[in-house]
């Protein structure tokens, strides 16, 4: 170990980037965040209806149906046989997330996603244990559940829960206690388990997963033969069991796991520039500049 | 046996435990959630569906809350439940017919804009839906049944004459006038709530109620003797002998008993 794993997160790239390049897809992914919220409050609020709806259903410019392919699915479970409006929509948003990346829902257009982004920047500061680590598949357990507590019950199960949609709807239609939900998560997330809500628990996320599983958006460490081993990356990464065999492994550089969420937190903070956002078919590496030499120590580089 | 001796191998037993474990924790969340499902289908009597709503059980297996059906309602009637504030399943349609009632658009434009067939785009004339029924729940208040002609809301019912019609009766009170009954017709009234929001009183003796309160119902069997004996131009059961009936008169205690009242015809052949 040397001093530099101990540097302050992220100050290295604040460092040889600049800022700006080293919070650009921060930026842009809050800029997407608000976007999608935005449309949908601008009906509301100031009379331009762009979009009509929430999350779970919408009409946009009063042609294009979306539907919330989950909801769809546990109202198919349920016994319902939606109209046609609701299954065009609902094939639309799997289609586009499929080709897209499934869990890019997760960290560019969630409106949940900045509330737990929240918990996990105060959970470093304050320096917390990281908690309760559930395993990886428990999500894909609580999914299954759902599906089946849709079918049992004959109701559309977890939007009777499901924070996203119900901070949506509170912000399009009118908040109740909503509020106290989104605290309740933001807790969880910051005192008893570090990600533990878009990280293991979530099913929304699990079935966007399940849905981007050859997504072409990927992360690839194209250039991984510049790491340097500062661990940065796995620091700010929300679900880095997807880094090393990307990383650190002898094959492609891509990161292939669907836990991804394409948030590109590990291009911002890294330093060396070693992960840039590609499809998934560019399974090219960038060839280190001398094919011997060892990275240089960053302590006799000058800043 | 061959495996006398043998431990389970670590592997086997790791997987069991975690199995059993991910079992358990789904059993357990999977409870809770049936059990909010379950819950959420108390639908509140004062709460009423938009038109078209499926019944309850399957509306909340239909209903995505999106709140498209608000968007379109042009009289801001309908609203989506809010978490904790209304105690219909959060997010989903409904209004208060004291608050804002429905207004009866004749394109119905709620169902119209429902992308799943939460609100059944079957229903195509706005006087066939079914959001409850009309009931006139306090007969002591009711100005018309004190004997004064309000008729507010047999005026403003967008069925009148068919959802409510006024049935007149003898004011025993007054001993020389009528009594307008508001009285309302099951098969007619849609449920709208516009009799309730305007029923002058500070609480309204007419209430739309959610039809699983607002009627009973008859048995399958019963016949009733008068209808069918009109259809078959004849007495339904053949053979059955007519014993006289008891008519007020001499010779019987009419007069005496507690609310006896003289006959207002003589039968034609007593004589004496």
């Amino acid at each position: 170990m040397t001093a530099r794993t101990n540097m302050p997160l992220g100050q290295e790239a604040i460092a040889s980037k600049g800022w700006l390049s080293a919070h650009k897809y921060l930026l842009l992914r809050r800029a997407s965040q608000l976007f999608f919220l935005v449309l949908f409050l601008l009906g509301p609020w100031f009379g331009i209806w762009i979009v009509q709806g929430t999350l779970a259903g919408s009409l946009t410019l009063g042609v294009l149906p979306l539907t919330d392919p989950f909801v769809f699915l546990q109202s198919l479970i349920a016994g319902h046989w939606p109209e046609l409006t609701a299954a065009i929509g609902a094939v639309i948003v799997l289609v586009a997330y499929a080709l897209i990346g499934g869990r890019v829902y997760c960290s560019w257009v969630c409106p949940i996603n900045p509330v737990t982004d929240g918990a996990h920047w105060l959970h470093r500061k304050l320096g917390l244990q990281k908690g309760w680590q559930p395993k990886r598949g428990t999500r894909l357990w609580i999914m299954v559940t759902v599906l089946i507590v849709s079918g049992l019950s004959g109701a559309i199960a977890w939007e009777l829960v499901n924070p996203i949609t119900m901070l949506h709807r509170g912000l399009v239609f009118g908040m109740g206690f909503v509020w106290a939900m989104v605290a309740a998560i933001f807790l969880f997330d910051l005192f008893v388990s570090r990600h533990g809500w878009c990280g293991h628990v979530c099913p929304v996320g699990a079935f966007y997963g399940l849905i981007g599983t050859k997504a072409m958006l990927r992360v690839s460490a194209a250039n991984r033969s510049a790491c340097d081993d500062c661990m940065d990356c796995y620091a700010v990464c929300p679900e880095n069991h997807v880094i090393s065999p990307a990383l650190k492994g002898k094959d492609t550089p891509l990161i292939l796991s669907p836990d991804c969420t394409n948030c590109g937190r590990c291009i911002d903070i890294c330093a060396e520039d070693v992960f840039k956002f590609t499809h998934r078919f560019d399974a090219l590496t960038v060839a280190p500049p001398e094919p011997t030499a060892a990275p240089q120590p960053r302590a006799s580089r000058p800043f | 046996m061959s495996r006398v001796g043998t431990p389970l191998s670590p592997q086997r037993r790791r997987f069991l435990q975690d199995s059993a474990r991910a079992a358990g924790g789904c059993v357990a969340a999977g409870s809770l959630l049936a059990w909010l499902a379950r819950d959420a289908r108390a639908l509140p009597a004062e709460a009423l569906r938009p038109p078209g709503a499926l019944p309850e059980k399957d509306f909340l297996s239909a209903c995505i809350r999106c709140g498209l059906c608000v968007r379109e309602c042009p009289y801001d009637t309908l609203k989506l439940a809010e978490l904790g504030v209304d105690a219909v399943a959060t997010g989903t349609p409904y209004f208060t017919a004291r608050d804002v009632p429905c207004e009866m658009c004749d394109d119905i434009p709620c169902v119209a804009a429902c992308p799943t067939g939460a609100l059944d785009p079957g229903l195509d004339n706005i006087d066939d839906a079914k959001m409850g029924v009309a009931v006139l729940v306090d007969q002591e208040n009711c100005l018309n049944f004190l004997g004064l002609r309000c008729d507010v809301c047999y005026r403003v019912c967008p069925v009148i004459d068919d959802a409510i019609t006024l049935e007149t009766e003898h004011n025993a009170r007054s001993g020389s006038h009528a009594i307008f009954i508001p009285t309302v017709h099951a098969d007619h009234c849609t449920g709208c709530g516009v009799c309730e929001k305007s029923c002058v009183l500070p609480e309204a003796a007419i209430k739309v109620l959610p039809t699983r309160l607002a009627r009973g119902s008859s048995a399958d069997h019963y016949l009733k003797g008068w209808e069918e004996k009109e259809a078959r131009g004849a007495p339904v059961v053949e053979g059955i002998i007519d014993l006289p009936d008891r008519l007020p008169g001499p010779g019987t205690d009419n007069l005496v008993a507690p609310g006896g009242f003289e006959p207002s015809f003589k039968l034609p052949e007593v004589t004496q």
